[in-house]
Parts: structure tokens; sequence; C-alpha cells
């Protein structure tokens, strides 16, 4: 008990960390830190939404960014349309562009959603080495969609001139900005938190460990993976259009698989199936990116090596050193 | 007929050039434990699996309650009524006991696509799944966590997982397998009772449970079945001693 | 269209398709006795290609390039082996995933600071250069037609190595028993690091075969890996011969589809949008290809586990 109370003291550490760190680059005004949060927190929910299907479900998609890329798209297709005042759609009936990011948000769980569903679908056929394969295949796919679609910028993505606005709100003050996000990461982890104890959870992470007796107690494990990949996918498309909001602009590169990579490594840093692994995993993956960053352009290597360190040496990630390995499930 | 639960119809199943089951005929009856013995090799792992839908026969169909379901997939059959225990015990070693038992009761009461509510809070799953835990004597054991039990209390939580599944028709496989003397005995009693409630398909290689135990034992040799009738009929039989005799060598 | 630019196209087609065989080979090889799925497999690709780019430019062999790209993938390869891959054997996918992809990391960054961010160039040699005339009229690169005929040797020695060879039976049987073969006295661990760096060797032979047709650059390995990862899960993993008929079934479509699909919607629409739309769906080909085969297959063609 005594760790699982370490844990919840961590997260909550973590929490506060969120709100104090960019609240003191507010104050010492330091726009910039407080744009590294607001992508640490953007890629922590992506994180988040790849972890339910790995952590609990043990479903190693390597596709990801697929949805990812989605989400981006949904926010550069409708926002372009509406800064070009030119309707999406204008038969059978007329469908216009829009710059407000709960619409936009909708469309993009909507339609990231869809695309887990039929990728599951199919993957989900198969199982180990192969799952991984097809969803890297299946990601591969939407990026050689992304840059030879045409409409929409192919190769050199799309650029949105003004952040997209949030009802009551100023979305172009960062700290803003940051609050919006802070605030949907903080529910979809709230809501990650209630889904692991559900009877859902329960099963999916039973059927992650024994298939064979989740079959026998009557509950089909291929129909527990797909609702739980397609949440995932859901999630994952949300901080997709957060981060092409963060950024006003959408690439392919969205949809490459170095960007299914990230996402994993950013639960791997932080541990598998820890509700706050993606986060802490987001969060030291920023920081190196800025202070190794900085220091080298090289460095991409000194990840690689934390991260063959972290593989091979320490396989709880950050919380499961800190925390014990146990209760990783709770 | 009526009262046959469950029954296999000439069920045949090759593996390349290995016949793994032999036009087999089984059924069993309300309130009887079946045995099923033969020596290793004989198929019946092979048979179970397809009676509990991991395994597509061949030839022949499989029937539950009256029901044909050779096509329907593992979920189905046990949403029909058929609890299954295994050999080697499949459960979720990194959760407790009492999770172990509420995904059966998930199972078996209502759908697992809710993701709200905590599933150890619902009185509903709680109730079927600690009645289950106290009957085979695990009531105490609730919050341990699974990969912490000895391996005979993985056996008892094996066949506590069945129960909550309120079946019409158990098959265990081999739920004696790796129990002490003690514990056989007890789960022995323990069977003996449950036949009542609902018969049982037992794949056994403790003899003394299933001369203990079975109403009818039937024989497998080769994936055909040799021999089926009591336990006295069993013993006199020529070619059962053959079969065995010979194999043990 | 003519039947000429059609037979060209099924040439180009057919030598995507040998060239991803040899990529495929080494990952199914590796995953078929080991049960390691390798996302590094493009890295070594790319070492090839360096290697003999850097060779090329100093020597001005392409034979001894590519001598150079195959000795520099396999040393590579076996050194991965033993400092990295054979902690891996016993892991479970997500581990090996994660480690290959930090490999990935360090060997694309660690090649960026070596040669810089700029291409190289691998020039095709004067011999193979120029175009030869085939039956029929076809006027086809000679350097192309290599390609072919070399992924074709590579093909018909590799299964005369896997069928005839005592390397081949230590292999087959490794794939069926692991615990066999070490009860047959075999060192599994000098085994496994022979078979990795035979896997490394040809990806990097192929690296340097196909850098004289592209431009050697730090990156060049994923988009090769991933399609030679959609050729392993067509034709079914472990299997040879189902990555060999995998490879030129995706190398065609590949290069088909880019061709025939836009003409296709040529015939019903106007030529602008039918050269967006068609070109967008033979950039997926491939991957509607996978899906269909995993709907009919889900273990591929040839493949006999799940």
């Amino acid at each position: 008990m005594t760790q699982m109370t370490r844990e919840t003291l961590f997260n909550l550490a973590m929490m506060a960390g969120l709100i104090l760190f960019p609240l003191w680059a507010w104050i010492a005004d330091e726009p910039f830190m407080i744009t590294l949060a607001t992508k640490a927190v953007i890629l922590a929910l992506a994180g988040v939404g790849l972890n339910l299907a790995l952590g609990l479900g043990g479903l190693v998609s390597l596709g990801h960014a697929a949805f990812f890329g989605l989400g981006g798209y949904a926010m550069g297709i409708l926002a372009s349309h509406a800064q070009s005042y030119s309707p999406i759609l204008e038969t059978p009936f007329v469908i216009e562009g829009t710059k407000s990011m709960p619409v936009i948000w909708l469309t993009a769980i909507i339609s990231s959603g869809l695309a887990a569903l039929a990728i599951g679908a199919l993957s989900l056929r198969t199982s180990g080495v192969y799952f991984i394969m097809i969803t890297l295949a299946f990601g591969q796919m939407l990026y050689f969609f992304a840059i030879s679609w045409p409409a929409y910028g192919g190769e050199d993505g799309l650029s949105i001139y003004v952040r997209n606005g949030f009802p009551g709100l100023n979305t172009l003050d960062p700290i803003q900005f940051y609050g919006i996000c802070f605030t949907v990461l903080t529910i979809v982890l709230i809501l990650c938190a209630r889904l692991a104890k559900s009877p859902f959870g329960l099963a999916l992470n039973a059927a992650r460990q024994t298939a064979e007796r989740v079959e026998t107690v009557g509950i089909s494990p291929y129909k527990l993976r797909l609702v739980a990949f397609t949440l995932s996918g859901m999630i994952t498309g949300l901080a997709g259009a957060l981060f092409a909001d963060l950024n006003r602009f959408v690439s392919p590169t969205m949809f490459s698989w170095q960007t299914s990579g990230e996402i994993m490594v950013f639960i791997i840093i932080g541990g598998v199936a820890r509700l706050f692994g993606p986060v802490v995993g987001a969060v030291i993956f920023i920081a190196l990116e800025h202070l190794l960053g900085g220091l080298s352009d090289y460095w991409h290597i000194y990840l690689g090596i934390l991260l063959l360190l972290i593989v091979l040496f320490a396989r709880g990630g950050v919380i499961g050193t800190l925390a014990g390995k146990e209760n990783a499930h709770d | 007929m009526t009262d046959v639960l469950l029954e296999t119809r000439n069920v045949s199943k090759s593996f390349g050039a290995l016949q793994a089951s032999k036009d087999v005929s089984l059924d069993l009856r309300a309130g009887e434990i079946h045995a099923l013995i033969g020596p290793n090799g004989a198929g019946k792992s092979t048979l179970i699996k397809q009676i509990a839908g991991g395994l597509k026969p061949d030839a022949g169909q499989v029937f539950l309650q009256g029901q044909d379901v050779t096509a329907l997939n593992t979920p189905a059959r046990a949403k029909r009524g058929l609890g299954r225990t295994f050999q080697i015990s499949a459960l979720a070693m990194e959760d407790t006991v009492l999770q172990n038992v509420v995904l059966g009761a998930l199972g078996a009461g209502g759908s697992p696509f809710r993701f709200w509510k905590p599933a150890l809070k619902n009185p509903d799953l709680r109730e079927v799944a600690e009645e289950a835990l106290t009957r085979v004597g695990l009531q105490d054991h609730a919050t341990t966590r699974t990969a912490e039990l000895s391996h005979g209390q993985r056996r008892q939580l094996e066949v506590a997982v069945a129960l909550t599944l309120k079946p019409k028709a158990f098959v265990m496989d081999e739920p004696m397998a790796g129990l002490g003397t003690e514990g056989s005995k007890r789960l022995t009693t323990f069977l003996d009772g449950l036949r009542s409630e609902a018969p049982i398909l037992l794949v056994e290689h403790d003899m003394d449970a299933v001369f203990a135990l079975a109403d009818r034992i039937s024989v497998l040799v080769y994936g055909a079945v040799i021999a089926t009738g009591t336990v006295a009929d069993i013993r006199a039989n020529p070619d059962v001693r053959a079969a065995y005799l010979g194999d043990e060598e | 269209m003519s039947m000429i630019l059609l037979a060209e196209q099924v040439l180009n087609g057919l030598q995507l398709g040998v060239m991803l065989f040899v990529m495929a080979a080494g990952l199914t090889l590796v995953f078929g006795v080991m049960g390691l799925i390798n996302l590094a497999h493009g890295s070594l690709f790319m070492i090839g290609a360096f290697a003999a780019a850097a060779v090329a430019g100093a020597t001005g062999s392409f034979l001894l390039a590519l001598i150079a790209a195959l000795s520099a993938a396999a040393a590579v390869g076996a050194l991965v082996e033993v400092v990295v891959i054979r902690r891996l054997y016993d892991r479970d996918h997500l581990d090996q995933v994660l480690a290959t992809f930090a490999l990935i990391l360090i060997f694309s960054e660690g090649t960026r600071w070596i040669f810089g961010s700029f291409p190289l160039f691998l020039n095709i040699p004067p011999y193979l250069a120029g175009p030869v005339t085939l039956p029929g009229g076809i006027e086809y690169p000679l350097y192309r037609l290599t390609l072919i005929t070399i992924g074709l040797s590579i093909a018909a020695a590799l299964f005369w190595l896997i069928n005839r060879t005592r390397l081949g039976i230590q292999i087959r049987a490794g794939e069926n028993d692991r615990e066999m073969i070490a009860a047959l006295g075999v060192d599994i661990s000098k085994l496994y690091t022979i078979v990795f760096a035979l896997g490394a060797a040809l990806a990097g032979l192929a690296g340097a075969l196909v850098g004289a047709i592209q431009s050697v650059q730090v990156g060049m390995g994923e988009p090769v890996l991933i399609l030679a990862f959609v050729v392993i899960v067509i034709g079914g993993i472990g299997s040879i011969k189902g990555a060999l008929i995998a490879a030129i079934l995706v190398g065609l479509t590949d290069t088909l589809g880019g061709v025939l699909l836009p003409a296709l919607f040529k015939q019903f629409m106007e030529a602008s949008a039918a050269t967006s739309i068609g070109s967008s769906l033979a950039s997926m080909a491939i991957y509607i290809l996978m899906a269909v085969v995993l709907i009919w297959r889900p273990t591929g063609l040839f493949g006999a586990r799940a």
C-alpha cells in the first residue's frame, strides 16, 4: 500500500508542477517556456491515448501517428476553409469550415475514432509482431496519402494564420491556451483513471494477461481490444488537433512513423500502464529536447542511448523506478 | 435425450497425418460426472478444445443443451452455459483474486462495456464473485495478488471463476493436476457436491479421484473412444487394460 | 498506353520487388529463428549505402564499394547483435520495438554526425550505365536489369543455403524448436550472430545497390523497412518463399498502380482530377493490398503461425 501512496504522491506532485511551472513562466514573462509546457502537455495527451491501448490492452501499436495526424488535419482542413471563406462541401449540402476549437475537437475525435475503428478491425485480426508491422504500415499509408493529396498542401502542409478560438477565452494568450490544454489533459486523465477500474478496464486488463480466460467467461477479447483501440485513437486524435493549433501548422510529418515511435517513447520513459507514465515521459522528452538540443545538434543520439538503457535496465520507466514495480496495474 | 446437456457427435480432427480425434461421440447427462481418461497423447486436450470452442472439428458436431454450437466461438458457448477450467491455470496473474472472479461475474451477468463505475464496487458483481470465492474456500484471499497464491489455491480459483458463470455444464481439464493428496481429497468432495447443480465432463489423470467420482468413464486412445461405461465396466474391460498397460510400460 | 511503357513498368516493379526481397529476407529470417522484430534493419540498409558511397568516392571502384557495404553492414550487424540484440531475445515485442527504435536514433544521428546532412551520391559504374535493348524493342537501363539479376541470384542462393547446407538445417531447426538445436550441440549464440549478420549484410548490399539509383541520405532506410514489413505481413512471417512472392507482388502493385490508376480514372473524369486522385490512391495501393490479404488470410500467404 505504501507504494501505491508513493505513486499517487508522485502523480500529485506532477500535477502541481504542471500548474506551477507555467504560472512561474507567466509571471516571469517567459512565453517560450509556456509554449514548451503546452507542447509537453499536448504530447502527454497523445501518449495517454496510446497508453490506453498499449499499457492496459497490451496492444503495441506503432501506427498512432495516423490518429495524431488525422486530428491535426481535421483542424487544418476546417480552419483553412474558414480562413479562405470557402465551404468544404457544397453538394449535396453545404459544410463550412470553422475556427471554433470545440467543433474542431469533436471532428478530430470522430474522424480519428472512425479511422481507429477501421484500422483496429483489420489489425486486431492478428497479434504480436504482425500487429506491430500492420499498424506501422497503416500509419505509413496515411502519411503517403497526405503527401500525395494536393488539395491540402501535399508535402508542404497547411498553415493557419490565427489560432482557433474558444468561447470566452483569448487563445492567442499563451497562458490561456496552456490552460485549455491542461484542462483537457486533466479531464482525459480522470476519464482514463475511471476507465482502468471500470468493468471494461478490468476485462481489458485481464485480456492482456490471459485472453483464453476472458473468452471462457463469455467475453470476446477482440471486441474489448477494438473498443480500447478506438478510444485510444480518439484521444491521440484530439491531441493532434491541439498540437496543430499550437503550431498553427499541419504537415504530413504528423503522420510519420517517427511520430508514432516518439509517442511510444514517452510512455516507456515514464512507465508503461502507469496513469501518469506518458505525462512524465513527455515532460522529460521536451526537457531533453530543449536542454540537449541546445547543446548538440545530434541530441537524438543521447535520446537513443537513454531509451536503450531504460529498455535494457530500467523496465518500469521513471515511475516504476521511483514507485516500485508492484501495483503497475492498479 | 432430454437430459443430455453436452454432446459430441462423430467429432473428428486431424493435424496433417496425425488424427487427434476419431469419430468421437460422447454425452454428458444431468447430474453426472463423466470422466474422460486416456494415456498421454490420446487427444484429450484436442477434444476439450473442440468442445469449448477453441478449435473447429473437421467433421461432426457439438451440442450444448440440444443446440448445435459447432459454428460458435468460445465466448458464445460460454454464454450458452459452458463452464470450463484449464489444465494450466489461465488467470490474470497481476490482478487480485477478487478481480479474477469479478471478471467471471462480468461475463455471466451483464456487459463488460461499462466504462465509468468501478467494477469492484458494483454490488451485483461482488455478490456473485464473493459467493464463488466462499464456495471454494478462498474468501480470505480476495485481495491477494493471484501470482502470490499457492499452486493449489490457483486451482481453486480456476474452479471459482467457472462457478461465477453458473454454467449448465462443466468441462474441467485436470483440475487435480499438481494438487497434493489433501487438496485432491477436498476438491473431490467439492466436485461430488457440484454435480447436482451441473454435470461435469472431467478430464483427469488422478485415478483415485476418477474412480471415486465418475458415474461413467470414457476411455480415449489414439483419438478414439474405445469404451464408455461405469467404473466397474471400465475396470473389467480387457481393451482398456491392454491400452493402459501397453502404454505405461 | 503502349505495351513498351507497360513492359518497362513491369520491369521496374520487378526491380523494386527483388530489392524489397533482399531486405525482407533478413528480417523474416531473424524473426523466424530468433523471434525478434528488428526496426533497425533499415539502419543497416543505410549503413551499407553510406559505406559504399564512401569507398566508391575514395577508390572509384563500384565492386569494392559493394564489398565494403556487405562487410560494413555485416560487421555492424554482428556487433549490435552481441552488444544489444541478444539481450532482447527473451523480451516481449514492446521492448524489442523500443530498443531497436533507440538503435535507429543512434545510427541515424551518428551517420549524420559523421557524414553531415547532405546526401551523398553513388554513381553507377560506366560498364553498367546506359540502356540495353531487350527483345521486343524495349530499351531498359542496364543497371536496373543488373539489380533484377542480382536480386534473383540472391534469392536462389538463399534457397540453396536454407535447403541444402548445414547452416540452413540449423536455421530451419531453430525456427521449429530452439531447445532442440541446443540439444543437438549447435552453439546457439554463434548461430544467432551469424543469422543476424547475414540479414544485416543483405540489407547493406541492398542499400548500396539501391543507393546508386537514388540519393544516399540519413533516413533512407525506414521507408524501405516499412515496405519490407508489408512484404512480410503479406508473405507470412518466417517464410522465405512467401517473402519472395510478396515482394514481387508489392513491387508490381506499387509501380503499376502509379501508372495504371491515374490512367484508369482518366476514363471517366477530367485529367487533372484523375491524376491527383489516381496518384493518391496509388500511394496507398500496397497497403490496400495488405489489408485485402489480411482479411483473406490473417497470417499471410505462406504464414504458419499467428
